[in-house]
Formats: structure tokens, C-alpha cells, sequence
């Protein structure tokens, strides 16, 4: 560790003599002299970096704090105002939004730490947190590095070296070739050797990024070369590696962590298999139904891979696991903390981040292996912005309203954001994982189902009402589960109703809703109103009473709403709705749907605050949560009770709009009906590649565009056949979402 | 400390001595608990003085009957309420919404503040009036909050006879006008309408209460400072075109509105110039062109809102009637008992006697009356009380008025006009005494008197007829001649100059003296005859519904509204500054 006087002399060339004074000044950082001190008393870490954003670092923030160790947050320009900043002790900017150029940027963050005198850098995960030349960029400069060493990063980072290594020390390895000749006929013969289907990966990286599968030798070309370039573009290594695909497998993990003194444990497995587009959205711990022997098995396979490599700190060892031969292989090691962490916690009682420090610290682990208690069940959800229906593309927008379950003993939800933050195109749009624990994996369930009824986002799609699916499935409930769960029931998942008589359920469900929101929004409206007109608590505010007055009748209005049904995207089912505000207090709902009209429902609803409301209908009282907010000229309305929630669109009165507004409606009411043929960007993102150009004949299907956002490709292809007109897009170029791209015309 | 006060204190101190003196073997603990229950006991005392007593025997027959009555009454309201909401027929109706229009009332409802309150006026103006079904007259009108701004809404309804004025349409017009300009309310007219009846053109065109007031009415409110918007959502042809043109501010929608003083049939017959009516005076010739409008709506909802946007920006100047001058009103408890007894209380024979007490109980704050005068003149009963928080003076009916009640009723209306309190008057009277001894002591001068306060009083007025409206008392208790702010109607009630018995007695003597003089001999039955069509014009001609369609009023209201309605319209009568009060020579 090189002595921190040489590396602030060295600094002192970079920076201006003034401009580290007032670092100084500004940062809390103990002298130089206590630095020096550090390194023979083996003093701990006081203060970290956290070179991460979003939920770990709020996550990490929480631990530190528990210990007392101060923390400093980076952020790029895009989180200036983001959780994680204004839960940090101090922060540094790093650099504009863009990841490459902020959470990528080693050398911004090294010298963030060395400005605020932070002693050790978490990564999280994600980012940096894989990356070797960062772990030795950390050494280099006299901060720890709070993971493994760089070496076992690097050893662990090329999937090609790690199977070589993990075969050596008996570790079982799926069927592959892992060679360094990328030539791609020698690739193709390979795969034929193993025998489709084949899996294509990148070497570097993780989280499904690159990755394909190729179902036949037809396939194959394209795939690696959409592999190549996406892994060039995540990770700067474009070497790909290919495996035997199982067809019926298990994704099952094993939470393993060293010392620096030599000592690695096993802290159980997790079961990861819920994926969808390769990522993990359902975690639990432990796997469900496999015996202790088959557990005692994957982990001591998990400490001799890590043994194998050095290792120390936290690690994670991933098996697949083929549910039809009931073997276990090797898929690779994650040389971090995971994303799902939180599942082993509950289950062992431990906080991974305090490991994780008391490591980097030197000290040895807490417990030994037969120390490592397993109670309960515990399951992690991970709540996305993203289009379910439209193949999980990621989602933008602002949480408008945003209120988690309240945390206890047994729930947890970590979180990186807050009610008005945006979900950017820049990161990773996860809003938050839920983690619940029950003393069985029943219990969990139970919880699990509760809390995700109760968790409401609203503002941008999310993938709440999904995972509610996942986890009220029979197949699922029964712990039946494996990694293409979601494809192989998507006929249940992706629709809200299997037969007719479901659909009548579902679509009245929705109707008493439409009912309970129009009800709430009168209540919400008078409330408002009476606000408005009671300063001076003037006589005038008799016109404003509970219900309004009319003399000889009872008022009554109409009001339209759209139900968005997530499963029938696109198909706005309207819901027209009379109310009648009856002399007892109540209103009466009467919906009007196909020229008929139902027997109408009385409701009587009490204001709680803001958003809450308790309703009673017909004796039977629930609580009720509204959120509204706008979106241009669309108010948008979510519900909340019992284990319902529904989504409303209901136009913006004039009111709002001025005259030039209204000439502004009019062009994007055009635009929104788009002629036929008409190609919309599905997301919002970069333009990588532009396979056709316009007045070129294509067929139905065939790629025209491929578009780059989060990180993750997709292929725009031709509706129809035709001819391409008005492509004018080049790579490089930003699309916004729904903008259109190209039209296909029959003519040239 | 208030002389009040003081006394309350030296009552608490008495009572404590003597109760402590009592106690004094229970101790000084006991003393302290006493003393604190006594004062409770004493302080709710001190706010309940004035509430009045029950006053309804639910149990009696006499509630019953009334109750049932009414419920009858009350029902026939509604069926004759339904008929005209429902507008011009459905033919009309659909043939409206066609042409992407609203109802009238749907466009009120539009315009005022959502989920506010709406006072409509003279529902069932024009029932049965004419020949032909004229609901609600062919125009609603009536008040209601924009922005928090009280409004007078004067709306066509198009769906009755293409929204024309019959004479009853202009006199509902020019009554929300007058209400408009007593009140000081900004005026938004709804047009859509085809002007003047013509086949009652002589009916409607030359008077001075005729078409041509309209106008003459919007010039000198805008000159008071009161604001007169005009929103055209469909034709204002000929005179009617004078609606806009002569407001401040007006609005017309694409499409649907029209301005013009003769219509592309008459433009061809008399220039054969051949134009279309949108060419000839739709809102662009007027918005672009001819400067006669002055917003753009695109559709009628726009225009719409745009009247919504007018008022927002109203700011009437100075001591006009800055926004809501209206008093500051402090925490107010609903009545004791229930409105809806109201319903129970009149009956509709009105040789049965009800107290006034039992009605002002149940409109009042907390039930709280503070009568002046009890003991005197008992058969007016006067007082103060508070509607929602704002302080009236209320004179009811408990009989024919004597002597001394006409001077205790003109006695109050002074006290109120010194103190700038609205009257509230619950009539409920066959009328004065009369006989020798009643003239002798000089009835029709104390009458006078009353009638003289209840004509020059500057305090808003309200009246509420309960029950019989007989001869002079209608004048004393503020008929619709009194120039009242608002004058409602109860099913029950009956309005004439006297009651069907005592006018066939009356001019069947007379005619009786005719044939006499003319040695014709009446027989008996004949007699009979003719007091039944005296009596049977009378009970027609005194029914509510023939006062509502006439305009002798202001409306037909359920008792049970009473108080609401009380409410709304003081809430719209304090609008402006008080102003001073003058009366003319009292005969002593």
C-alpha cells in the first residue's frame, strides 16, 4: 500500500494547490499523519465510498451507518438530487449522465475517495464492481477495495479461464467450448459438437447481457454476431463462449464468503430461476425442495471454487441445475455482492454488508460453517419500470406516486428512489426489491402476495401486476419452479383471464373500481374546493357544501373514464359513469356501458388524506388509495383495495388547456393514429445499427433497425411487406419513445 | 367584563354559595367538582337561551295528516320538476346533442365550480300557461359559484320552441336580470336562441317590461360596474343578437354559433346576396372580422371553459362589490331538530292554526331564536337568529295581524335596517283585523306603518310563503310588490287577496243585490252554483303552481330546503355594501 503523502503529492500536481486546500476544508477527511498511522495499527475503515447509485448504495449507506463509518456518495449530473446522494454523509459529482463517463469512470471516483479522505471503495454491484483493473486501481492508491481480490476478479471474469480453473479443482462444468479462437466457422462446428440448443455468451460481463440462444445452425451467424456487438458494447471484450443449452433447468446459487485469512463458508443457496429476457425477477432462499444433502453438496462445490481462485469477501457461485437428470453444473462465479442478497440475510440473520467490511478490515469471519443458522423461507421480488406486455422492454418516467410497503421485522424494501424521482434511460430501471420472510415458504408466500397488492407505483409501467401473477400461479406456489417458468406458462401469465367467465370477473372488477374512483374523485373535488373557498370562512362556502345542492333534485353528473388493461395494451375499454350525490351523503354509481345501463351501487366515502379514502359499498367497507396525476392532456388514475388496483385514463377538461393547447391536442390526436404501416420506436434509445434503407423492398419480419437502451439490444422488424419509406436514421442517433421510425407502404 | 357577563357570574356565585353551604359536610373536594359542573351547567345555559322548544307533537293526528299531505304535494313537485328537466321532448333533445350541443343545464353545470351548489330560479315558469308545453319557460336561470364568484346564469333552452321568447321567457330573463342587479351578480348568458316569439310578438316586443328591457338592462348593470358576459353556443338572431353585442365580453363557438340581425333567408330576400348562416355570422366573420365577439371557441366545451377563464379574471373595482365581500361567518351548529319535520309542520287547510316557533326551529342556528317583543303583538313573532353564521332578523306569522303587531313588525324591520340585517319573513297570513273596533283604533294606519318599513328597508329581504298569503298581509310581510331579493313558495302554500269562501260570500251579496234591484229571484241552488265557481277560480288561481308559472315567485321549494335555500340566497344578497335606509312619511 503505497504511502497516502505520495499519493496526495502526486495529486498536488493534478490539482491546484487551492483547489485541494478547499477539499480539504470541505471534506471531513483526517489528516494525512492519521493515514499514515493507519497502516501499521491496522486502524478500520471510518469512512467509505460507495461507487455505485440506486438501491445498493442506499443499501450499503444503512450498514455503514449502523457502524458509525461515514459515507460518501458519487453521482452523475443525472442523480443529482437521487436518494442516495441525500443519504450520504457527503458526495461527489463524477461526471455527466452517461455510465461510461460517471459510474465507469475509475479514475473520477478514486479521486473522489482521495478528496473526502474515504479509506475504502464498496463497488456494489454492476458498474465497477467486476472489474479488476478498478479492485487494482484501488490498491494501487492506498484504498481498499471492500470485495475479493483483483485477481480472483480477473480469474473469475473470463468465463473461459473459470471453467478451466473451476474442471481442475473438481468443480462439474456444463458441456462447452470455452476456446480463445473466436474464428466463426470453428465457433459454429463447435456448437454442432455440443449439440443444439446452444447457448452463446460473452467471456466478461453477466446479468443475460449477450446472451442467446440458438435453437439451429440457421440461427447461429446472426446471433454471435448481435453477441459480439453487445458485448463489445457492455464490457469491451467481445470473446464469446458456448455451451450445451438444458432445456428444463434450475438456476440455483450459493452464497459463499472468505476471510483474509484463508477461511470460506457457505451461506446457502438461493433459487434464482423466475428470469425473464435471461434476468432474475423472483429470488428465494432456500431452494425450494431439494434435500440437505444435495445443499451440503452445491456448497461445498461453492467453497472449493472459491478456494480455488483465493478468494475473499463476498461471492456467489452459480449452478444450473437440470431438473431431469438432477445434476448440478458450474455456470460461473459472481465476484460481488448480488442483487438478491437480501434473501440469504433473512434466512441466515446475518448483514452481508457488515461481513463484507469486517472482511476488508482484516478481520476473520464471525462464525464458522456449522455456526450458520437457516430459519424460515424468504423471497425477493424485484419491482422493474418496464412494459410487461411488450416483451419486458425497460420503462421511463416519473414516479408520481410511489408509496412501498412499511417495513418491519420481516418485510423489507430497498429502494433507491422516492415519490417524483424519474426512472432514466441511463440505469438500470429497477425501482426496488421487496423482500419478505416467513417461518415456511407458505407463510412467505402468504406475505409475499400481500405485500405485493399493497405496493403502489404509479407514473410508469412497472411489472408489479406480473410478479403478483408469478406468485398467485399454482405451479409456482407448489415450488415448481425453473428457468423458463414464464415461457412455458405465458398463456396464464400474460392475459388476465383464461375463459369467458373470467373475463366477465375481471372486466366488472374493473367496473366497480371505475366506480370507487369517480366516487373519490367527487369526494376529493369538494375537499378541494371547500379549501379553497373557506379562508375568510365566508358565507360563500355554503355553495361549496358535502354535496352539492340543486332545488328539487338531486345533482348528478357524468364522467368517462378508460380503463388500461395492462393485458390488452393498447385497448382502452371505456367506462362511462353517472353519479348521482343522494341526500343522505352517498352517491349513486350508475354505469352506462352499450346503450344499457347496470342497477346502480350506492357508495359512501370518508376522505382519510390526501390519497386515502374508506369507502363502504353495500355494508362492506374497504380502504381505498387513489393517485392521480397528468400526463399532457390525460389525467391518469390508479386504484388501490383490497388485492385490486386498476389504472384509468380520463381526459383533462378544457379547463386546464388554453386555446393554443388545444390546436397542440389536435396534432398529436393525428399523430397518435397513425396511418397504417407506420413503425414507432417501441423505447426509448440509441440507434446501433440500420439494416435497410428507405424505398428498399422487405418482407414481413425481416430486421430493419436494431436499437440500443439499457444496455440492452432490440431488433426493430418490417410489419408487413412492403417498401420502406422515410427512414432517416443513422447510428448514433437518440430515439424517442413512440416516435416514429420508418413507414412501410406497398408502393415504392 | 360584559354586563352579561357579570351577571352570569354573580348567578354563579349565588349558586355556589347556596350548593356549597348545602355540601359543606361533603367536603372541599366535593365543593371544587360542584363548582366546575356548575359552571358547565350555567356556560351551556348562557348559549342555549334562546332555543326554541320542540314545539311538534309527532304522535298527534294532525302531524300525520300533514305529513301525508305534503308527501303527496311534494311528490306532484317532482313529477312537475322531472317533465321540465327533461327539456324540450326527445326528438329535441337528440337533435341537440346532434349538433354537439349541451343541454342548458348540463352547460351551467359545466360552468360553475364542480361539485359546487346551483340555484335554479322559477322552475316551473310558463306551467301550464299556454297551449303548449313551455318547460321551464324555454330558459333556466338561476345562481351559482365561478371561481368562487356568484354568478347569474340566464340559459336558452333550444329544445324548447328553438330556444324563442315567449312573454313569460322575457320575464324570467328580465327577473334574473333584476335579481342580477339588486344582488350585484356578473351575468353569463347562455344564448342559443331564436329571438322573439313572433305569433306573440305584441306580447313580447313594444312593453316596457318586454324584449327591448333586456338590453336596456345590460347597459345600465355594465355601467354599475356589473359584469355582463355573453357565451353564444348556438343562434342569436335579429334583437337577440343585442345579447352579445351588447356585453362586455362574449364568446362564440365554431360551428354552431350565429350573430346575425336578419338570417341568410331574409339577406336573399332582401339583397339576394346567397350566403351561408357560419359565412353570414359565424364566430370567425365575428371573431377575425367584425369585431362584434371577442373569443374563439373551437367547440362548445372550449367555449365553455372560456367563460369559466372571464370570470376568473373578473376584478370588480372598489366598493362596486370587491370579490366576495361577503360577512365573515364563524363556527355555526346545524338547527337542534330535524328539516325535514318541516314537511310535517303546515297544514293545508288554513283555517288550522301552526306555530311559526316550530318552522323558525328548524332553519335557524342551533334552533337558537332571540325573540323581541313576545309578549306584545304576540301573533308576529320577531327576532334574531343565524342562518349558517349570518345574523337575520325573522318575521313570522302566528294570526291575522292586529294593531300592535303591525307596529311591533314595522318597529323590527327599523332595528334591522339601523344594524344592516337581512329580514327573513315567513308569511303565513289571512290578513288584518277587521271590524269596527279594529278600524276605530286605526288598523289600516298601523298598517301603513309596516307596509311603509317593509317598502323603504335597504336590507336584503327574503320571503318564504308557508302557508295562506291573504289581502294586505301579502303587502306587510313582503309580497313579491316588496321587491323582495327572493320569494319562495311552499307546495302547501296560497296566495290571494282573499281566501275562495269569503270571496263567493262577498260576490254572491253583491250579485245577490243586483238581481234584487232587478226584481230577479235567486234561488238557492243557484247560489251555490255560483259560490262553487268563485271559490273553484279562487283555489285555482291561488295555487302555488299558478303563482310559479306567472313569475309571483321565485320558485316552488320543499320545506325541507327551506333553511338551504335561506342560506344561498342570503349568501347572494350580502353581495354588495349596505346601504342606507330612508323611509317616507309614517302616518302617527
Amino acid at each position: 500500500m503505497a504511502p497516502i503523502a505520495t499519493i496526495l503529492g502526486r495529486k498536488i500536481h493534478r490539482w491546484s494547490l487551492s483547489r485541494l486546500s478547499q477539499a480539504k476544508k470541505l471534506s471531513s477527511s483526517p489528516s494525512s499523519s492519521d493515514y499514515r498511522d493507519s497502516k501499521s495499527s491496522s486502524k478500520l475503515i471510518e469512512k467509505i465510498l460507495i461507487a455505485n447509485r440506486g438501491e445498493i448504495a442506499c443499501r450499503i449507506m444503512k450498514t455503514a451507518k449502523r457502524l458509525g463509518i461515514r459515507t460518501v456518495a458519487v453521482y452523475s449530473d443525472a442523480d443529482r438530487y437521487s436518494l442516495h446522494v441525500k443519504s450520504a454523509d457527503e458526495a461527489v459529482c463524477i461526471g455527466p449522465p452517461p455510465a461510461k463517463l460517471s459510474y465507469l469512470n475509475a479514475n473520477s471516483i478514486v479521486e473522489a475517495a482521495v478528496r473526502t479522505g474515504a479509506q475504502a471503495i464498496h463497488p456494489g454491484y454492476g458498474f465497477l464492481s467486476e472489474n479488476a483493473e478498478f479492485a487494482q486501481l484501488c490498491e494501487d492508491e492506498a484504498l481498499t477495495f471492500i470485495g475479493p481480490p483483483a485477481s480472483a476478479i480477473r480469474d473469475m471474469g473470463d468465463k473461459s479461464a473459470s471453467k478451466r480453473i473451476m474442471g481442475e479443482a473438481g468443480v462439474p462444468l456444463v458441456p462447452g467450448y470455452h476456446g480463445a479462437d473466436q474464428d466463426i466457422d470453428l465457433m459454429q462446428s463447435e456448437a454442432e459438437k455440443i449439440g443444439y440448443p446452444v447457448l452463446i455468451k460473452p467471456t466478461h460481463g453477466g446479468g443475460g447481457k449477450g446472451m442467446r440462444i440458438v435453437q439451429n445452425s440457421n440461427e447461429f451467424v446472426e446471433s454471435f454476431l448481435a453477441a459480439q456487438r453487445e458485448a463489445a458494447a457492455s464490457f469491451g471484450v467481445d470473446t464469446i463462449l458456448l455451451e450445451k443449452y438444458i432445456t428444463r433447468p434450475r438456476h440455483i446459487e450459493v452464497q459463499i464468503f472468505g476471510d483474509k485469512h484463508g477461511n470460506v463458508l457457505y451461506l446457502y443457496e438461493r433459487d434464482c430461476s423466475l428470469q425473464r429476457r435471461h434476468q432474475k425477477i423472483i429470488e428465494e432462499a432456500p431452494a425450494p425442495d431439494i434435500t440437505n444433502e444435495f445443499r451440503f453438496q452445491m456448497g461445498q462445490a461453492a467453497v472449493s471454487a472459491a478456494k480455488a481462485v483465493g478468494y475473499y469477501n463476498a461471492g456467489t457461485v452459480e449452478f444450473i441445475v437440470d431438473t431431469v437428470s438432477g445434476q448440478f453444473y458450474f455456470m460461473e462465479m459472481n465476484t460481488r455482492l448480488q442483487v438478491e442478497h437480501p434473501v440469504t440475510e433473512m434466512v441466515v440473520h446475518q448483514d452481508l454488508v457488515e461481513w463484507q467490511i469486517r472482511v476488508a478490515n482484516g478481520e476473520p469471519l464471525p462464525i464458522t460453517q456449522s455456526e450458520v443458522p437457516l430459519s424460515g423461507h424468504a423471497f425477493e421480488a424485484r419491482i422493474y419500470a418496464e412494459n410487461v406486455p411488450k416483451g419486458f422492454l425497460p420503462a421511463t418516467g416519473v414516479l408520481h406516486h410511489y408509496r412501498p410497503v412499511p417495513f418491519s421485522d420481516t418485510v423489507r424494501v430497498e429502494t433507491g428512489v422516492e415519490q417524483g424521482d424519474a426512472v432514466s434511460m441511463h440505469y438500470d430501471p429497477m425501482i426496488a426489491k421487496l423482500v419478505v420472510w416467513g417461518e415456511s415458504r407458505a407463510a412467505a408466500l402468504v406475505k409475499l402476495k400481500d405485500c405485493l397488492a399493497k405496493f403502489q407505483v404509479a407514473g410508469l409501467p412497472t411489472n408489479i401486476n406480473f410478479l403478483r401473477k408469478l406468485s398467485n400461479h399454482w405451479a409456482f406456489e407448489k415450488g415448481q419452479v425453473e428457468t423458463h417458468f414464464i415461457e412455458h406458462y405465458k398463456d396464464e401469465l400474460f392475459s388476465d383471464s383464461v375463459n369467458a367467465e373470467q373475463a366477465e370477473e375481471v372486466y366488472e372488477a374493473a367496473k366497480f373500481s371505475a366506480a370507487i374512483v369517480a366516487a373519490c374523485l367527487c369526494k376529493k373535488e369538494n375537499s378541494i374546493m371547500k379549501e379553497n373557498h373557506q379562508d375568510g370562512r365566508s358565507l360563500l362556502s355554503i355553495w361549496y357544501s358535502e354535496h352539492p345542492f340543486r332545488v328539487n333534485y338531486c345533482a348528478h353528473r357524468d364522467m368517462e373514464l378508460e380503463w388500461e388493461n395492462e393485458f390488452n395494451t393498447g385497448n382502452l375499454v371505456p367506462m362511462k359513469l353517472i353519479i348521482t350525490y343522494q341526500q343522505d351523503g352517498s352517491y349513486l354509481l350508475v354505469s352506462e356501458s352499450g346503450g344499457g345501463s347496470s342497477p346502480g351501487i350506492k357508495l359512501k366515502v370518508k376522505q382519510l388524506d390526501e390519497h386515502d379514502f374508506r369507502v363502504e359499498a353495500d355494508g362492506l367497507s374497504v380502504i381505498v388509495t387513489l393517485a392521480v396525476y397528468s400526463q399532457g392532456s390525460i389525467k391518469h388514475l390508479h386504484i388501490w383495495h383490497g388485492f385490486q388496483h386498476h389504472h384509468f385514463r380520463q381526459k383533462v377538461g378544457l379547463e386546464l388547456s388554453e386555446e393554443d393547447e388545444i390546436q397542440d391536442k389536435q396534432t398529436s390526436i393525428e399523430t397518435a393514429a397513425h396511418s397504417p404501416g407506420t413503425v414507432v420506436a417501441p423505447m426509448a434509445g440509441l440507434v446501433v445499427k440500420v439494416l435497410a434503407q428507405s424505398g428498399v423492398k422487405v418482407e414481413a419480419g425481416q430486421p430493419i433497425l436494431v436499437l440500443e437502451a439499457m444496455k440492452m439490444e432490440h431488433v426493430v422488424k418490417a410489419p408487413s411487406a412492403g417498401f420502406i419509406h422515410e427512414l432517416n436514421l443513422s447510428p448514433g442517433k437518440q430515439v424517442s419513445d413512440g416516435s416514429i421510425l420508418f413507414k412501410i407502404k406497398d408502393d415504392e | 367584563m360584559t354586563r352579561e357577563e357579570s351577571a352570569a357570574e354573580k348567578l354563579y356565585n349565588m349558586t355556589i354559595n347556596v350548593i356549597a353551604g348545602k355540601a359543606a359536610a361533603a367536603g372541599a373536594t366535593r365543593t371544587e367538582s360542584l363548582r366546575k359542573s356548575i359552571s358547565s351547567i350555567i356556560h351551556k345555559r348562557e348559549m342555549s337561551l334562546g332555543v326554541l322548544p320542540d314545539g311538534v307533537d309527532r304522535n298527534s293526528d294532525a302531524f300525520a295528516r300533514n305529513s301525508q299531505v305534503m308527501e303527496g304535494l311534494l311528490s306532484q313537485l317532482r313529477s312537475h320538476i322531472r317533465k321540465v328537466l327533461a327539456g324540450g321532448g326527445p326528438e329535441a333533445v337528440n337533435r341537440n346533442r346532434g349538433r354537439n350541443k349541451l343541454l342548458p343545464r348540463e352547460r351551467i353545470e359545466r360552468l360553475i365550480d364542480p361539485g359546487s351548489s346551483f340555484l335554479e330560479l322559477s322552475q316551473l315558469a310558463g306551467h301550464e300557461l299556454y297551449g303548449e308545453f313551455l318547460p321551464s319557460g324555454g330558459i333556466i336561470s338561476g345562481i351559482g359559484p365561478v371561481h368562487g364568484r356568484l354568478c347569474m346564469f340566464v340559459a336558452n333552452d333550444p329544445t324548447v320552441k328553438g330556444g324563442t321568447y315567449y312573454p313569460i321567457t322575457v320575464k324570467k330573463h328580465l327577473r334574473a336580470q333584476e335579481i342580477a342587479s339588486q344582488c350585484k351578480l356578473p351575468c353569463l348568458y347562455l344564448v342559443d336562441s331564436g329571438g322573439a316569439f313572433l305569433p306573440k310578438q305584441a306580447e313580447v316586443f313594444p312593453d316596457k317590461e318586454n324584449f327591448g328591457r333586456i338590453f336596456y338592462n345590460q347597459a345600465v348593470m355594465s355601467a354599475q360596474g356589473i359584469p355582463q358576459i355573453a357565451l353564444v353556443l348556438g343562434s342569436c338572431t335579429a334583437g337577440g343578437a343585442y345579447i352579445p353585442a351588447m356585453a362586455d365580453e362574449s364568446v362564440m363557438v365554431k360551428g354552431n354559433a350565429t350573430i346575425f340581425l336578419a338570417g341568410p333567408p331574409l339577406v336573399k330576400a332582401a339583397t339576394g346576396e346567397e350566403i351561408s348562416a357560419e359565412d353570414l355570422g359565424g364566430a370567425t366573420v365575428h371573431c377575425k372580422t367584425s369585431g362584434v365577439s371577442d373569443y374563439f371557441a373551437v367547440d362548445e366545451l372550449h367555449g365553455l371553459a372560456m367563460g369559466r377563464n372571464i370570470i376568473k379574471n373578473l376584478c370588480m373595482a372598489g366598493e362596486k362589490g370587491s370579490p366576495n365581500a361577503l360577512k365573515h361567518v364563524y363556527h355555526y351548529k346545524e338547527p337542534i331538530y330535524d328539516v325535514r319535520e318541516l314537511r310535517s309542520i303546515a297544514p293545508t287547510d288554513h283555517k288550522q292554526h301552526f306555530d311559526a316557533r316550530s318552522v323558525i326551529a328548524r332553519i335557524v342556528d342551533g334552533s337558537e331564536f332571540d325573540e323581541f317583543k313576545k309578549l306584545y303583538g304576540a301573533t308576529l313573532v320577531t327576532g334574531f337568529a343565524r342562518i349558517f353564521g349570518q345574523p337575520v332578523g325573522i318575521l313570522g306569522n302566528n294570526g291575522i295581524l292586529f294593531n300592535e303587531s303591525a307596529l311591533k313588525g314595522a318597529h323590527f324591520i327599523e332595528i334591522c335596517a339601523q344594524r344592516s340585517i337581512p329580514l327573513v319573513f315567513l308569511q303565513n297570513i289571512t290578513g288584518f283585523m277587521v271590524g269596527s273596533r279594529a278600524e276605530a283604533n286605526g288598523i289600516a294606519k298601523s298598517g301603513a306603518k309596516m307596509v311603509m318599513a317593509v317598502s323603504c328597508v335597504k336590507v336584503p329581504k327574503i320571503t318564504v310563503i308557508i302557508g295562506g298569503s291573504f289581502g294586505a298581509g301579502n303587502y306587510a310581510m313582503c309580497g313579491r310588490a316588496y321587491n323582495p331579493n327572493f320569494l319562495f313558495v311552499w307546495p302547501n302554500a296560497r296566495i290571494s287577496v282573499m281566501g275562495g269562501t269569503q270571496a263567493a260570500d262577498v260576490l254572491a251579496q253583491v250579485e245577490q243585490g243586483n238581481k234584487k234591484r232587478r226584481g230577479i229571484q235567486w234561488t238557492t241552488d243557484e247560489e251555490k252554483a255560483f259560490k262553487e265557481k268563485v271559490a273553484e277560480a279562487y283555489d285555482r288561481e291561488g295555487s302555488p303552481y299558478y303563482s310559479t308559472a306567472r313569475l309571483w315567485d321565485d320558485g316552488v321549494i320543499d320545506p325541507a330546503d327551506t333553511r338551504k335555500i335561506l342560506g344561498l340566497c342570503i349568501s347572494a344578497s350580502v353581495n354588495s355594501t349596505p346601504q342606507e335606509t330612508k323611509y317616507g312619511v309614517f302616518r302617527m
